[in-house]
C-alpha cells in the first residue's frame, strides 16, 4: 500500500486511497496515483455537486448545445459558444498570472470547440479596499486580464467587479468567454477511429501548476501557506498562435476531437477525450516536448503548463497538421494513438508507467453531501426598520453610495482592457450590457455577468434568483432577448453543511428562475473550498448570459439622451431595504431579507421594456440595482463619457409614494423595476404598452438641466454626482 | 489599386484593418505573411495594431528583423504608401522608417478610450479628407504610446510640418501631444490611435474613416510613385 502521507498530499483522502487499490486490483503506480487525484478533484470530477448540477435545465427557447468542455446556443446558421470558469484560488496567491491564466484557459475552452473567441467578460469580487493587500489583488488581477486579453486580441466588453468583506482572504475571478463558428464547424472534445492519432500542440510542459486544480483550487486557504508554485504563468502570445493555428487545423476537416489541456492537464485531456469516444488512448510520454530535464511521469502527466492542446487526427493527417503548428512556431507532434480498449496506457522510457480504465478516471465518485441551514441565518434575517434612522441629508447619502466601490463606476478597470478590437463592440462597458455586432449579419449579441451575493447570504433561493432575473433585465435593457446561461458557482467548503446547503439552495434558485425565462444553463463550473481562517465568502453563484438582438440596429443604452424626453419607472416600489448597499454602507449593517421577486412580474417589465425597445420608442433603458432608484438615476444622468445631462422627478412621483420611508424610496432595491425614457409624442405607446403588459408604469420626470433633482428629496449638480462616481475607484488605486 | 496588410504572429487588428478596406473602401486588399517578402504588386502598405511578436521585449524590437520588414523599408523608399497604426507605428519607429521611439504611457497602464485629436497636417496622402485644425474622436488602445523624441528631433518635425495629429487632451505623455506623424518625404505615416476602429456608424464614431479615404483619393490621382 501507497504511505498515507503520500495520497494525502496529493488531495485524495483514505476512502478514496481504498476505491483506487480496489478499481486496479493492485497498487496503483505514482502515476496512476497522481492521475486519480487530480480527476477525481472537485476542480475536475466534480463529485460533490454533480448530483444538483444535473437539475440545470438543459433546453430553451433558443435550440441548445452542451459540449464537453463549453456550451452554447444555435442561432441562424451560426453556433454561439460560451462559458464562465473560476480562477479563484491561483488569483489569491499570485493575482497577476493567476487572472491572467484564467483569461487563457476559458478562452482555449471556447476555440477548442471550434468558435473564434469574440469578447470576454470577467466578474471579479475583493475584500474592502482599505486594506492593502486588497488593493495589490485588485491592481494585479486587472493588469493580468489586461496582460493576457489585450495582446491576444479577444475584446474584454464587461463584468462585475464588487467589494465585500467575505472576500478578504479569497478573492474571486471568474472569466467568461464567447465565441462563434459556422453550424457545421463546431469541434468536439473525443477521441476514435482505432489507430487515428493523438498529436500534442502547442507550448512545452514544464512543471509549473502541478496540483494546481487539486492541491490548491480543492481546498481552503489555510494561515501562512505557500501555494505560489502551483500557479501556472501565463503566454499570451503562444496562445495568439494557438487560436490562429488551431482555427487553421479545425478547418482542414482532420480533426477527430480536440481538448485543452487545463485543469489536470495531459491526465485530463487524454483520459476524457478517450472516454467521450469510448475508446482507449496509448500515449508516450518520451515524446512530450519538455520545458525542463529530468521531470517524471507523474510530473508530466500532472503538469498544468498553459497553451498547450490534445488532438485526435486522422491517420494519414498528421504531417498536414504539424505544418500549420510548424508555421506558426508551435509544437505539433504526435505522442500517442487511440487503442481498441478501453483504458488509457502511458508509457515512459519504454515503461508502462499508469494503465488505466478511462471510465474509472472520468467517472469520479459520487458524494451526497448532508446540509443544514446555518445556525445564524434567523438573527441575519432579522431587521426592524424601526431602529434603522432616517438620515436627515439625502444628497450627502447618494454622494455616499455613488463612490461606494461597489456602486462607482469601473472606468478605471475597463479602460484597461481593450474592449474594441476586432471592431465589434457597439455598446462599449458602461452601461447595462455590452453589445456586440457581427459582421455579414444584421443581428447582434449581448452579455452580461451579474450577482448579489449578499442576497444570496440572506436568501440563498432568491439571491440566485435575483442574479438570474438581474442579468436577463441587463440584457433586455440593452435591447436584446435574454437566450442562454453559463453560470460560475463559488462557495465555501462543502463539506461543511451549512456551506453546502447554501450551495443547494443557489442551484434550486438558478433552476427554477431559468425554467421560468425559458433559457437553458449550457456550461459553467463549481469552485468549492472558497474559504480563508476568516470564514467562508459569501455564496456567489455568479450568471452570465447572454441575449440575441435580431436588429443589432436596435440595441439601447442605460444613459438619458436629450432634453425634454419623459422619464418613466416600470414597476413597484417597495419599502424594502434588507442586503441593501444602502443598509451596508450607510449604517452598517448586512441583514434582513433579500428583495422579494416575482418571476411573473419580472417576465412581464421585461417584455414591456423589450418590445418598446423592438418598436423604437425608448431612448434609454436602465435597471435599478444596487442603491436603488436614486443610484439608477443619477447613473442615467452621468453614465455617458461624453455627455452628462440632468433630470428632473417631479413631486407628484415624491408624493404618491409618501407612505415608503423616503430612504426606501430612494436606496431600496425593490426588484423588477426599470427606468426608461422616451421623448414626448412617444410616451403615449410606451404606456399602452406597459398597461398591455399589466406593468406598474408611472411618469416621474423630465431629462434636462444641470443637475438631478428629486423633487423635495435630492438635488445635486451632475459635476458632484460625477466626481463621486467616476473618482471613488481611482482614489484607492 | 491593391493595399496589403501584414500580419504578424501577433498582430491582432489585422482583421479589422482589412475589414474596412475590403468592406468599407471597398478597395482589393490582401493579407502579406511575416516571413514572406517582396511588394511589387502593392500600392498601400498598412501594419497593423497588435503584439507582433508577443512584445515581451521593447514593442516591436524582432519585429523590425523579420523578412518583410526588409522590404517595407525597400518600399517606403521607392515611395510607396506605408501605414503604421499602433503596434505598426512602434514597429516603423523601431525600423527607422520614422524618428523617435515609444516609452510606456505615463500612468504605467493600458489605456483604452476614445481620444480627440486635432488634425495638424492635410497635406499627406493619408490626411488630405479631413480639414486642417478639425477635431476628430478615434480609439487609443496601447499600452506604450508615449511617444518620446529629442528638442532636436522635434524641431525638425515642427519645421517640416510632419506632425499629422495632436492630442487634445494628452492621455499617454507623449511629448508635444504628438499622436501620429510622416517622414519627411510624407509616404509613411505613423498613428498611435486606431482610425478602423471607428470608419462604421455601429461603432460610435466614424472620424477614421477620411484616413482610408485620404489614401485612396491619392492613389487614384497619383498612382503608384
Amino acid at each position: 500500500m501507497v504511505e498515507r502521507n503520500i495520497y494525502c498530499a496529493l488531495g485524495l483522502n483514505d476512502q478514496e486511497y481504498q476505491k483506487i487499490e480496489q478499481i486496479m486490483g493492485r497498487e496503483p503506480s505514482s502515476t496512476e496515483l497522481a492521475m486519480f487525484s487530480v480527476e477525481w478533484s472537485e476542480h475536475c470530477g466534480y463529485p460533490r455537486s454533480r448530483s444538483l448540477l444535473g437539475l440545470f435545465p438543459k433546453e430553451g427557447k433558443y435550440q441548445a448545445m452542451i459540449g464537453e468542455d463549453s456550451g452554447g446556443i444555435f442561432y441562424a446558421d451560426t453556433a454561439i459558444v460560451f462559458k464562465m470558469e473560476s480562477h479563484n484560488h491561483p488569483s489569491q496567491v499570485e493575482p497577476k498570472q493567476g487572472a491572467a491564466t484564467g483569461v487563457g484557459g476559458i478562452i482555449r475552452d471556447i476555440f477548442t470547440a471550434g468558435a473564434k473567441p469574440i469578447a470576454s467578460l470577467d466578474s471579479l469580487r475583493f475584500g474592502p479596499l482599505t486594506e492593502p493587500y486588497n488593493r495589490f489583488l485588485l491592481k494585479g488581477v486587472v493588469d493580468g486580464i489586461a496582460f493576457y486579453g489585450n495582446c491576444l486580441g479577444v475584446p474584454t466588453v464587461g463584468g462585475e467587479v464588487y467589494f465585500d468583506e467575505s472576500y478578504s482572504g479569497n478573492c474571486l475571478v471568474n472569466a467568461m468567454s464567447i465565441g462563434i463558428c459556422p453550424k457545421d464547424q463546431l469541434a468536439r472534445a473525443r477521441a476514435f477511429g482505432v489507430g487515428n492519432s493523438i498529436m500534442y500542440v502547442g507550448s512545452s510542459t514544464g512543471r509549473d501548476g502541478i496540483g494546481g486544480c487539486s492541491v490548491l483550487a480543492s481546498h481552503e486557504f489555510g494561515e501562512g501557506e505557500e501555494k505560489r508554485p502551483t500557479v501556472q504563468i501565463g503566454d499570451p502570445f503562444t496562445e495568439k498562435c494557438l487560436i490562429e493555428a488551431t482555427l487553421e487545423m479545425l478547418a482542414t476537416g482532420h480533426v477527430v476531437g480536440i481538448k485543452d489541456m487545463g485543469a489536470a492537464g495531459l491526465t485530463c485531456s487524454s483520459a476524457e477525450m478517450a472516454h467521450a469516444g469510448e475508446s482507449g488512448m496509448e500515449i508516450d510520454l518520451d515524446k512530450v516536448p519538455l520545458r525542463e530535464e529530468g521531470m517524471e511521469a507523474y510530473e508530466i502527466m500532472m503538469s498544468e503548463s498553459q497553451e498547450r492542446m490534445l488532438v485526435c487526427v486522422k491517420k494519414g493527417k498528421e504531417e498536414e497538421i504539424s505544418d500549420i503548428f510548424k508555421k506558426w512556431d508551435l509544437h505539433g507532434v504526435v505522442i500517442g494513438q487511440v487503442t481498441d480498449d478501453k483504458n488509457i496506457r502511458v508509457k515512459y522510457q519504454g515503461k508502462v508507467v499508469a494503465d488505466i480504465q478511462t471510465e474509472a478516471l472520468a467517472k469520479a465518485p459520487l458524494y451526497q453531501m448532508p446540509f443544514q441551514e446555518p445556525a445564524n441565518l434567523k438573527v441575519m434575517n432579522t431587521l426592524d426598520l424601526k431602529t434603522i434612522p432616517i438620515p436627515a441629508d439625502s444628497n450627502q447619502v447618494l454622494l455616499s453610495l455613488l463612490s461606494s466601490p461597489t456602486i462607482a463606476s469601473k472606468e478605471w478597470v475597463y479602460e484597461q482592457y481593450d474592449h474594441m478590437v476586432q471592431t465589434n463592440t457597439t455598446v462599449l462597458p458602461g452601461s447595462d450590457a455590452s453589445v456586440l455586432r457581427i459582421k455579414g449579419k444584421e443581428w447582434g449579441l449581448a452579455a452580461t455577468s451579474d450577482c448579489n451575493s449578499r442576497y444570496c447570504l440572506l436568501d440563498p433561493y432568491r439571491g440566485a434568483q435575483i442574479a438570474v432575473a438581474e442579468a436577463a433585465r441587463n440584457l433586455v435593457c440593452s435591447g436584446a432577448d435574454p437566450a442562454a446561461v453559463t453560470d460560475c458557482l463559488n462557495f465555501g467548503n462543502p463539506e461543511k453543511p451549512d456551506r453546502y446547503w447554501y450551495f443547494k439552495n443557489c442551484v434550486m434558485g438558478i433552476v427554477d428562475a431559468c425554467k421560468a425565462f425559458n433559457i437553458p444553463v449550457v456550461s459553467g463550473n463549481v469552485s468549492f473550498y472558497n474559504e480563508s481562517p476568516k470564514g467562508a465568502i459569501n455564496p456567489t453563484p455568479t450568471i452570465g448570459m447572454i441575449g440575441i438582438l435580431p436588429d443589432v440596429a436596435k440595441r439601447c443604452t442605460q444613459y438619458f439622451k436629450d432634453d425634454g424626453d419623459v422619464i418613466i419607472l416600470l414597476g413597484e416600489t417597495k419599502e424594502e431595504l434588507g442586503g441593501s448597499e444602502y443598509l451596508k454602507v450607510i449604517h452598517g449593517k448586512v441583514a434582513g431579507q433579500a428583495p422579494e421577486l416575482d418571476l411573473l412580474k419580472e417576465k412581464a417589465v421585461q417584455k414591456a421594456v423589450y418590445e418598446a425597445i423592438q418598436q423604437g420608442l425608448l431612448n434609454s433603458a436602465h435597471d435599478c440595482s444596487e442603491g436603488g432608484l436614486a443610484v439608477a438615476l443619477a447613473e442615467c444622468c452621468v453614465s455617458n463619457r461624453d455627455k452628462a445631462i440632468g433630470s428632473n422627478i417631479n413631486s407628484s412621483f415624491v408624493i404618491r409614494n409618501s407612505s415608503l420611508r423616503k430612504d426606501a424610496l430612494l436606496f431600496g432595491e425593490s426588484q423588477s423595476r426599470i427606468i426608461i425614457s422616451c421623448s414626448k409624442d412617444k410616451t403615449a405607446k410606451v404606456e399602452a404598452l406597459a398597461k398591455a403588459n399589466q406593468v406598474p408604469c408611472q411618469k416621474i420626470g423630465q431629462v434636462g438641466g444641470e443637475s438631478l433633482k428629486i423633487e423635495g428629496l435630492i438635488d445635486l449638480p451632475l459635476n458632484k454626482l460625477n466626481d463621486a462616481w467616476r473618482g471613488a475607484l481611482k482614489q484607492y488605486v | 489599386m491593391k493595399f496589403g496588410v501584414i500580419v504578424f504572429p501577433g498582430s491582432n487588428c489585422d482583421q479589422d484593418c482589412f475589414h474596412v478596406v475590403k468592406n468599407v473602401v471597398k478597395q482589393p486588399v490582401e493579407y502579406i505573411w511575416h516571413k514572406n517578402t517582396g511588394l511589387d504588386n502593392f500600392d498601400c502598405v498598412v501594419i497593423p495594431g497588435g503584439f507582433s511578436y508577443g512584445d515581451y521585449l521593447r514593442c516591436g524590437a524582432i519585429a523590425r528583423f523579420s523578412p518583410i520588414m526588409e522590404s517595407v523599408i525597400k518600399f517606403a523608399k521607392a515611395g510607396g504608401l506605408v501605414i503604421g497604426i499602433c503596434n505598426g507605428f512602434q514597429v516603423l519607429l523601431e525600423a527607422g522608417l520614422l524618428p523617435g521611439a515609444m516609452l510606456r504611457n505615463k500612468n504605467l497602464h493600458f489605456i483604452c478610450k476614445f481620444v480627440e485629436l486635432k488634425v495638424e497636417a492635410t497635406d499627406t496622402p493619408f490626411s488630405s479628407k479631413y480639414k486642417k485644425g478639425e477635431i476628430v474622436r478615434i480609439p487609443n488602445a496601447h499600452n506604450e504610446g508615449n511617444y518620446y523624441i529629442d528638442d532636436k528631433g522635434l524641431a525638425e518635425l515642427k519645421k517640416n510640418n510632419q506632425i499629422v495629429f495632436r492630442y487634445v487632451s494628452n492621455p499617454n505623455g507623449a511629448v508635444d501631444d504628438i499622436a501620429g506623424i510622416v517622414n519627411q518625404k510624407r509616404n509613411v505615416l505613423g498613428m498611435m490611435p486606431h482610425p478602423e476602429r471607428c470608419s462604421e456608424a455601429e461603432l460610435t464614431s466614424t472620424d477614421g474613416r477620411p484616413i482610408f479615404e485620404s489614401i485612396v483619393g491619392w492613389l487614384k490621382q497619383h498612382g503608384r510613385t
